[in-house]
């Protein structure tokens, strides 16, 4: 009976996600009617100069923000090491609201404060020839600014895991405070660093909402499919999210992976 | 000029975490190439004064020498003296071999790679553990990876070697086969050795001097031999070796005499000659401990004392059971009157 309801809801999750990878194999020209096996639609899907311009963006996207939340997340993290008492537990606290905040506030209140920070300094810039607007760089700044605190609390955790003793121990052994981090704290902290840099990555290679406020007249590759999905689904767009759903899934292993790996090591010492 | 024979010196170090005082008021001056173990209880600031030489700790007052510098203020990782942690702080990211290197690796400019792996072959050999260079320090036993955190820090010839409680997280076998290869170690090495513990018997049965600390003060500073046949007052008695107290009349000293030192027998009689006090006791409790046997025995004037007798003088008197009425007696020199403090 348990067994009969577990299969009944992973067949409700799953389903419509296998349909699409399903149907991006379809021969036919209609997303829902099967008339056989064919690659012709991701071929299609690759050679079409829109999505490829649309991937293109997203992954300029998606890297910039797991490069920059990876940085600044960890500055982030050993920061908040330092903090005692009731600062650090509001710090913490502003983490843990950062991340749950609903894509659509950060959407609307990045897109607010890009329009009050554009209206003020354009007329002043505008003697330089610059104006600022909405666009990918938009959408990077409000994609790095929820990611920072993924990549934060992950490396928090890895961090109050360690064992301060093996910092002593390198100072005790003649390196200077940076030569500590760079060959002690820092590989000890990589693994945790680099799988919230993919899991930034894919968070933001994902995102529909946030992009749709602020990314003005670029096309991500999320916003291409919510717009040509408007005219009707195709296999096309099947394929697409299909490779969408593969690199987003094949990202969050590796991170996984690269986690329970650091874990391993940190659990030995 | 520098006379000071001491490789490490504390004068008038104090050291204070907030209202509380860890270390209070120290001298303590470390004779080059002596085995010194400082001992006390959990809370004494034992490892406080460690930390503070090694620089990871600076005294809130007082001055730290090493070779007769002054090095108050100077930071761990510019201080040649190099620790072994308690649990022993190996990188778990690194080799066995990079482990060993690591000081050597942080000198400018850093030596060239023959001369560092001729080091590291050296110090592993030293710690015989030849050939294990390649393995992580987690594939290792706990007494392995003991060995390499005392490579580590040798490999670097310190002026003192810094041990935090070394073998406290060693069962009781490997503890004595390492007490025995650390005092090797270091009459091989010719490196002054200085040792932190809350174990009296690690402490006695490895130094040449011992310091014992309470509440951030030291107690007396002396050979194993001194702390335990002259104890300054009750306190060094009571942890340096097991005694009895018998409190005096006005509280302020107490009679102290070590269980090894009373002799028993069937009767007052059977006692041997030029005891001073020869008493009837009543066998209250009784542990064979192998070589000898622990009784405790009460008097009607004295109250319960403990008695070690010798494994030889059972065979000749026979084994006493509990409830049984029997005598006991000492030496006038076994008697010694302490304060009570």
């Amino acid at each position: 009976m348990l067994r009969a309801y577990a299969i009944c809801v992973y067949i409700f999750l799953y389903l419509p996600i296998t349909m699409i990878v399903f149907f991006s194999f379809n021969a036919g020209k209609y997303a829902m009617a099967w008339e056989g096996f064919s690659v012709f639609w991701y071929g299609k899907a690759f050679s079409n100069p829109l999505i490829m311009g649309a991937l293109r963006t997203s992954v300029i996207i998606a890297l910039s923000t797991a490069i920059l939340s990876a940085i600044i997340g960890t500055l982030t993290a050993l920061g908040l090491e330092r903090l005692k008492g009731w600062l650090r537990i509001t710090f913490d606290a502003l983490i843990y609201i950062a991340i749950m905040v609903p894509g659509i506030v950060i959407g609307i209140s990045t897109l607010i404060a890009f329009v009050s920070v554009f209206d003020l300094v354009n007329p002043s810039l505008a003697g330089l020839g610059i104006k600022l607007q909405m666009g990918t760089w938009a959408v990077i700044a409000a994609h790095v600014l929820f990611n920072i605190a993924v990549v934060a609390l992950l490396v928090r955790a890895r961090l109050q895991g360690m064992d301060r003793s093996l910092v002593d121990a390198s100072e005790d052994l003649y390196a200077t405070p940076l030569g500590t981090f760079r060959q002690v704290v820092l590989p000890l902290l990589a693994p945790s660093i680099l799988a919230g840099f993919l899991l930034a990555f894919t968070f933001s290679f994902e995102d529909f909402i946030i992009a749709y406020f602020v990314s003005g007249p670029d096309t991500t590759l999320p916003i291409y499919i919510f717009s040509s999905i408007r005219r009707g689904v195709t296999p096309e767009i099947n394929a697409v999210g299909s490779v969408v759903l593969l690199t987003s899934f094949v990202l969050l292993i590796i991170a996984q992976a690269v986690l329970r790996r650091g874990e391993k090591t940190a659990r030995a010492s | 000029m520098n006379h000071s024979p001491s490789v490490i010196e504390f004068r008038k170090v104090t050291k204070r975490f907030g209202d509380v005082v860890a270390v209070a008021d120290n001298d303590l001056a470390v004779k080059a190439g002596e085995f010194l173990s400082i001992l006390g209880p959990s809370g004494c600031g034992k490892t406080t004064s460690l930390r503070m030489m090694a620089g990871f700790e600076q005294p809130s007052s007082g001055e730290v020498f090493i070779r007769g510098e002054n090095v108050t203020g100077v930071p761990a990782y510019r201080r040649p003296v190099n620790m072994v942690f308690q649990h022993y702080a190996l990188f778990p990211h690194l080799s066995v071999a990079d482990n060993v290197s690591y000081g050597l690796r942080q000198r400018n400019p850093k030596p060239a790679r023959a001369e560092i792996d001729r080091a590291v072959d050296e110090a592993l050999a030293m710690v015989r553990l030849e050939g294990y260079g390649k393995r992580r320090s987690y594939e290792l036993s706990g007494g392995q990876q003991q060995r390499v955190a005392l490579a580590r820090a040798l490999i670097n010839r310190p002026a003192v070697l810094l041990l935090d409680e070394p073998l406290a997280a060693l069962d009781r076998k490997l503890r004595r086969d390492m007490q025995i290869e650390l005092q090797n170690l270091q009459r091989d090495v010719g490196i002054t050795f200085l040792l932190v513990t809350h174990d009296q018997e690690e402490a006695l049965s490895m130094s040449d001097r011992v310091c014992v600390m309470r509440e951030g003060r030291i107690v007396q500073t002396g050979s194993p031999r001194e702390l335990y046949d002259q104890p300054v007052n009750r306190y060094v008695a009571d942890f340096v070796g097991k005694t009895n107290f018998f409190s005096g009349p006005t509280g302020a000293e107490v009679l102290s005499i070590r269980p090894e030192q009373i002799e028993i027998a069937a009767n007052v009689n059977a006692l041997p000659e030029g005891l001073m006090a020869r008493l009837p006791v009543k066998v209250l409790n009784r542990i064979f401990l192998g070589e000898h046997t622990e009784y405790v025995v009460a008097s009607d004037k004295l109250g319960e004392f403990m008695v070690m007798a010798p494994r030889k003088s059972e065979r000749e008197a026979g084994v006493y059971d509990i409830g049984d009425m029997i005598a006991a007696g000492w030496r006038a020199e076994a008697e010694r009157i302490l304060p009570n403090t």
